[in-house]
C-alpha cells in the first residue's frame, strides 16, 4: 500500500467516486461506543495472534513499535452513514504479525479490551489491506478512538476496525462478532452497501 | 471528552422494547449473573443508539441486552453473547 499525502485522493477524484452509496461526508470524527472506554496503558499492552490449534504469539508495545511502521491514508466509512476522507494513520501492517504464523484458518476474529469482537475473512487482513494503528494525524491514538491501538480495515465498514484490539483469533469457521450477531452484515463492504443481514 | 459518560439510563430501552414486548418494559427487573447486582431496567447503562443499543450492568459492565433496530425488524439478545432473535415490527 502506497503512502499518500493527505488530500491527494480528494483532488484527484470527485465526491461521487469517493462516497459509497447511502453515505454522507463529514469533517468530524464521530465516536460510537458499545461500552465504557477501556484505558489500556502501553506498559501492559500486548497483542496476540492465536491460531486454530491454540498456538499463540504475542507482542509487547515496544516489540510492536520495533516492527516496520507504515504511514497510510484512507477514506473510512461508518455503517451509520458517515464517511471521512483522507484519514492519516501510522501503524504496523497485519501481515507483519502473521508472517511466521502457521495456520490453515480462513477467518479471523478481532478481540478487543472490553469484550468487543468482529469477524473477517483472513484474506481481508492480508496483503497490505489492514493495520494495527497507534497514531492518528500525527498524535497518539486517543482512547475514545480506540487507543492505544486499534485495527484499521478501511475497505470495510468501520465497525470491522476494532478499537482497543488485543488479539487476532484465527478460526476455521466464520464466527459472527458483536454486531454481526445482531443483524449487521457478516462482511460489510460499503461499496456494495452491505449494512445488514439481508443486504 | 474522555470523562464524559457515553451511556444513558435504561429508560432509553423503553420505546424499542415496547415494540416487541406485550408488557411494560420499564417495569422489568434484571439480575446480573456475573456480579449479582439486581435492579430495574432504568438502572442499566445504555450505549448507542447507533449502531445499536447495548445495555450493560452498572456494577460490572457485563452486557445485559443488545437491540438493533432496522426499518422492518428489531434484533434482540438478552444476556448472552450470541443467539439473537429477529422480530418483525412492520
Amino acid at each position: 500500500m502506497g503512502t499518500f499525502s493527505p488530500g491527494f485522493h480528494g483532488r484527484a477524484r470527485g465526491l461521487a467516486d469517493k462516497l459509497p452509496p447511502g453515505q454522507y461526508p463529514t469533517e468530524s470524527f464521530p465516536v460510537l461506543s458499545a461500552g465504557p472506554t477501556p484505558r489500556v496503558p502501553t506498559e501492559t499492552w500486548t497483542f496476540t495472534v492465536t491460531t486454530e490449534n491454540g498456538d499463540s504469539r504475542g507482542w509487547t508495545w515496544d516489540e510492536m513499535m520495533a516492527l516496520p511502521q507504515e504511514d497510510t491514508v484512507h477514506d473510512i466509512h461508518c455503517v451509520t452513514r458517515w464517511s471521512k476522507f483522507d484519514t492519516p494513520w501510522r501503524g504496523v501492517p497485519v501481515d507483519a504479525f502473521l508472517e511466521d504464523v502457521e495456520t490453515a484458518a480462513d477467518y479471523a476474529v478481532a478481540v478487543s479490551h472490553g469484550g468487543y469482537t468482529t469477524n473477517l475473512p483472513l484474506e481481508d487482513l492480508l496483503d497490505g489491506k489492514a493495520w494495527v494503528v497507534h497514531t492518528y494525524d500525527g498524535f497518539p491514538l486517543s482512547p475514545e478512538h480506540g487507543g492505544p491501538a486499534r485495527l484499521l480495515v478501511p475497505h470495510l465498514y468501520f465497525w470491522k476496525s476494532a478499537k482497543w484490539v488485543r488479539e487476532l483469533r484465527l478460526t476455521l469457521e466464520d464466527e459472527p462478532g458483536f454486531w454481526e450477531s445482531v443483524g449487521y452484515h457478516n462482511y460489510g463492504d460499503p461499496w456494495r452497501e452491505q449494512r445488514t443481514w439481508d443486504d | 471528552m474522555g470523562d464524559t459518560p457515553l451511556h444513558r439510563d435504561g429508560n432509553w430501552l423503553a420505546g424499542p422494547l415496547s415494540e416487541i414486548l406485550a408488557v411494560e418494559p420499564t417495569r422489568a427487573w434484571w439480575r446480573c449473573p456475573t456480579c449479582g447486582m439486581a435492579g430495574p431496567l432504568a438502572q442499566l447503562h445504555v450505549y448507542g443508539p447507533e449502531p445499536g443499543l447495548t445495555a450493560r450492568c452498572p456494577g460490572c459492565t457485563r452486557v445485559a441486552l443488545r437491540l438493533v433496530k432496522e426499518a422492518d425488524h428489531v434484533w434482540l439478545t438478552m444476556g448472552g453473547a450470541t443467539g439473537a432473535f429477529r422480530f418483525r415490527t412492520a
